[in-house]
């Protein structure tokens, strides 16, 4: 489909948000994906969140790694530098670039084989150092471009297209998050954009480390009837913990939620979550009831989305390893070449 | 014993377990000679281990500035039973050995002194907590060494203050054991040895550094602010020196770092770090040896084809696999100039010595910038690891970083049509832009996936192959910018030259004049970066043979010369050492001599009168 490019024109009157923006500036190039991929949702929830939160596309960076997923960052945000990178190391990446300039914004998208399998190691470290960042892996337990293999997320005993029996058990990212230190931890259906919308947004103005684990079914080799990652499947297991609001500094727009018990988190860049819990049984700040909540509902064969975990210890990786406040990239030559004088002095050391 | 052997031309070796303490008592050995003013050329040969396996430290003393290693030990501080023999056999005839001698031993030679030191029972008598009395056995070998030798003891017991200048408390005790190992030697050995350091100014405008240091202080100094590594022997040195002088010279008002120093999971996100923020703005680099080379290969790949500026130390080590990490090598060369499958190909720079360690790795980040490309700046461990002699470093401070093409927001309100991978200029390097530079132009999709002048994704042959060809346009432009190659025309009729690269060149140099003594006159061209210049092929048009020096197995830099320039294979003769050690003249010296018996028409390509030496 890269053949179709999208009209430049746009209608007059299509709404705006606070920086004069239309949900048109936020787009990307017209996605190649299949028909009906859930991955394309995803993309639809991102333009959605930041034209709701009103960030200038270009102060984010969408970094990715290799795979359906990962060729997202091209289908929004085209105003925004894009880096596909190589399979499994989108996190490196993002790592580095963050350290050039923590100010921006860094949006990293990946699926379950460039997370699970091939990038596990660099996941994992990414979350220990708690990079300031917004990982949403497109989690639909398969190899999509390679046709079809089972990845590291697919459920045991679910069975592929043509019938074959997955051995092996499958790895929970949000549990792994949690137990590696991730600040915010949340699982949604990307055929749930009311849900998915409000925790991306959240994620985003988390500081420290969010990961959003989406279950975005493949049409084409992972939406069958023994599938525990297809449309019908989700839409039948779906336990959803919490409805979110996130309000950053503008008049909080109510909600109509079922009635529960509410959370109110105020995040380090003043915006305010409002957590409405659908079920007393869990506190989403403790990250051991967290885990048990998690791990009870995946012996049931449900799938848990919402918040899942959030430490209101807002922390990132500038943080922890003193960095200066100013972005690394816009330092000048005063600031960082000591100069002659300062070499005379060292090579009085050295003598 | 020569005469002129006898003053400021002599080679300590000292054998230790290692652990023990006894590196800071030989740099110290070391420090103190340098400080007399005679160049020092100080040689660390270490296990890779953390306790108790053999360890060796080599300095040799040349008046005359000579600073490859050099075999005949003149003197040998044996302090190790395990290596006795093969410590005992290295000695030159007439030669001397110190040992402790707490347990006595008969070395089986006569045509060396053999001195005795009961250094262990010294230690015992003076000191009762077990630590001590290890850690002070080095410093008694080097209290009766330094009076057997000349060593100046005013600049022992200066270096020993600055040594332990946040532990004041430990200096009385060092320099008190500095005097028991002088009172012994001077009660039982009244004569002192045939070799002896004498106060020269030969070290005057000179500093002693290892290359690892200099390199970290050239990221300094070109500002470099993020470092991402992963620990490997023997380049860990290059991150810590950086981090070292980022706090020193790099912490602002607020007490933070003006750096960002990141001990990665692995190699491969060690170089990914690095290419996130080069891409995102900042210079960065990552430092790594072979083994990290392969680990990184996909990632240089990928560097290379969305052209991204990347700077790597790799501090060469023995290989292949994990090879002889302790041992020195110059054996990535190939695998570092075409790094990553496909067709790839990258800038080196060979530096000599910790000097151009310093100029290169400063220059690294400019020339990386401006050919939007990763460049590998090629120490190896003995260059890296061991101190050097050098001229003090210098900077211009009218020097500004070459930033290469980056367009600001100012520049993009005027371009009309960026395209990331559009040659404006014609030499293959196109505009980049930062990440949140405008807020409506000059946002590109970076990827490693065959793309189009505007960075979106291709499949077409013809784009593809314009692309690919362009890339190469800019090595070709890298070729004009890159440093040249040092040529000597030391004998100007002479037919035969000789090449070498990096820490190679002070054994060449030294062959060099010993091949002129005996009346064979070549000339010398030691190459300083690839992809080459015209230089190079220039320099062997003049010339029939030309000798490759190089500390490989397999002649990889003759197989770049062959693969890379017109230059005939046979006019390439290898001379080819790869036991690890640090080369020495003796060395390059017969091999040449080797090879005139063997060609008979070498022997009359060097029959010409030496001009110079």
């Amino acid at each position: 489909m890269t053949h179709i490019a999208k009209p430049k024109f746009s209608h007059p009157n299509l709404p705006k948000n606070g920086l004069g923006l239309t949900r048109r500036n936020y787009e990307g190039v017209v996605s190649t994906l299949c028909a009906g991929c859930g991955h394309d949702s995803v993309s639809a929830a991102i333009i959605e969140a930041c034209y709701e939160l009103e960030i200038p596309a270009h102060k984010i960076a969408k970094i990715s790694g290799i795979g359906c997923s990962s060729k997202t960052t091209n289908y929004f945000l085209n105003r925004a530098h894009g880096f596909n990178s190589v399979h499994g190391r989108m996190p490196s990446v993002a790592t580095g670039a963050n350290l050039a300039n923590g100010e921006l914004t860094y949006l990293g998208v990946s699926g379950d084989g460039d997370t699970a399998s091939i990038g596990l190691g660099q996941f994992s470290h990414a979350v220990r150092r708690r990079l300031n960042m917004v990982y949403i892996v497109e989690n639909n337990g398969t190899y999509g471009l390679t046709k079809g293999q089972f990845s590291a997320t697919n459920d045991k005993r679910s069975k592929n297209r043509k019938g074959v029996e997955n051995q092996f058990d499958s790895i929970d990212l949000c549990s792994l998050a949690i137990e590696l230190g991730a600040g915010f931890v949340a699982r949604s259906f990307s055929g749930d954009k009311a849900q998915l919308v409000p925790l991306i947004k959240a994620g985003m103005s988390y500081h420290g480390f969010a990961l959003i684990d989406v279950i975005s079914p493949c049409v084409t080799f992972n939406n069958h009837t023994s599938s525990t990652k297809s449309y019908d499947y989700l839409r039948a297991h779906n336990q959803v913990m919490d409805r979110l609001d996130i309000v950053a500094s503008r008049p909080e727009i109510s909600a109509d939620y079922e009635p529960g018990t509410a959370i109110d988190v105020t995040l380090h860049d003043g915006s305010q979550i409002n957590l409405h819990k659908l079920s007393s049984e869990y506190d989403p700040t403790d990250a051991d009831t967290a885990l048990s909540n998690l791990n009870r509902y995946k012996r049931q064969g449900t799938v848990v989305t919402g918040v899942l975990y959030l430490d209101p210890d807002e922390v990132d990786l500038h943080d922890v390893m003193n960095s200066s406040k100013q972005p690394l990239n816009s330092l000048g030559q005063s600031e960082l070449c000591p100069g002659a004088d300062a070499l005379e002095a060292l090579n009085a050391q050295y003598r | 014993m020569q005469i002129d052997k006898t003053f400021n031309d002599f080679v300590l070796k000292f054998g230790n377990i290692n652990g023990s303490g006894s590196a800071s008592a030989n740099l110290l050995c070391a420090k103190a000679l340098f400080r007399m003013g005679l160049p020092v050329t100080p040689k660390n040969i270490f296990p890779s281990n953390i306790q108790g396996m053999p360890t060796w430290y080599e300095i040799r003393v040349s008046e005359a500035g000579f600073q490859a290693r050099r075999d005949g030990i003149d003197v040998m501080v044996a302090m190790n039973p395990q290596t006795y023999r093969q410590d005992v056999e290295c000695v030159v005839p007439g030669g001397t050995l110190i040992y402790d001698s707490t347990m006595k031993r008969n070395f089986g030679r006569d045509d060396i002194d053999v001195l005795g030191i009961p250094i262990s029972k010294l230690c015992a008598d003076n000191w009762s907590d077990p630590r001590q009395r290890q850690l002070f056995k080095n410093v008694v070998y080097l209290g009766a060494l330094a009076r057997l030798i000349d060593i100046d003891n005013e600049i022992l017991e200066t270096l020993i203050a600055e040594q332990f200048r946040s532990k004041p408390k430990l200096v009385k005790p060092n320099i008190e054991a500095l005097e028991i190992g002088r009172e012994y030697s001077r009660e039982n050995f009244p004569n002192r040895l045939k070799v002896r350091a004498r106060k020269s100014t030969r070290t005057r405008g000179k500093i002693m550094i290892s290359g690892n240091e200099a390199a970290a202080l050239g990221a300094i100094y070109a500002e470099a602010t993020v470092a991402s590594w992963y620990p490997i022997t023997p380049s860990t040195s290059v991150a810590e020196a950086f981090e070292r002088y980022a706090k020193r010279f790099r912490t602002d008002e607020d007490g933070k770092l003006r750096a960002a120093i990141i001990q990665a999971e692995d190699e491969l996100s060690a170089v990914g770090m690095a290419i996130g923020a080069n891409w995102n703005g900042a210079r960065a680099f990552t430092a790594t040896s072979g083994p990290g080379i392969s680990l990184m290969s996909e990632f240089i790949g990928l560097a290379y084809f969305s052209e991204i500026p990347l700077v790597l130390f790799n501090i060469q080590r023995g290989g292949p696999s994990t090879g002889m990490p302790t041992r020195t090598q110059q054996s990535d060369v190939l695998s570092c100039a075409y790094a990553s499958h496909g067709d790839t190909k990258h800038v080196l720079l060979f530096p000599v010595d910790p000097g151009e360690c310093f100029t290169f790795g400063a220059d690294a980040f400019d020339l990386a910038e401006r050919l939007q490309t990763p460049v590998f700046v090629m120490s190896d461990l003995d260059i890296g690891m061991n101190d050097w002699v050098i001229d003090e470093f210098t900077w211009d401070d009218e020097r500004r970083a070459d930033r290469g093409k980056v367009l600001d927001a100012v520049a993009l309100e005027q371009v009309a049509d960026f395209g990331r991978y559009r040659d404006v200029d014609g030499d293959g390097i196109a505009y980049r832009t930062i990440p949140g530079t405008h807020e409506e132009r000059g946002a590109y999709f970076t990827r490693g996936t065959s793309h189009t002048e505007t960075g979106g994704y291709t499949e077409d042959g013809t784009i593809h192959a314009k692309n690919l060809d362009r890339i190469a346009r800019k090595h070709e432009t890298a070729a004009t910018l890159l440093p040249k190659p040092l040529i000597r025309d030391l004998s100007a009729k002479s037919k035969l030259g000789i090449i070498n690269f990096g820490s190679t060149d002070s054994a060449v140099r030294e062959a060099l004049i010993l091949l002129a003594r005996e009346g064979h006159g070549l000339n010398h061209m030691r190459i300083r970066s690839f992809p080459f210049g015209e230089e190079i092929e220039a320099f062997a048009a003049r010339h029939d043979y030309l000798f490759v020096v190089e500390q490989n197995r397999d002649a990889q830099m003759r197989h770049l010369l062959v693969a890379e320039t017109d230059i005939s294979a046979r006019k390439l003769l290898p001379i080819l050492n790869y036991d690890g050690m640090p080369l020495t003249a003796a060395f390059v010296h017969d091999a040449v001599l080797n090879l005139f018996a063997e060609y008979e028409d070498i022997a009359e390509a060097c029959a010409t009168p030496i001009t110079a030496a």
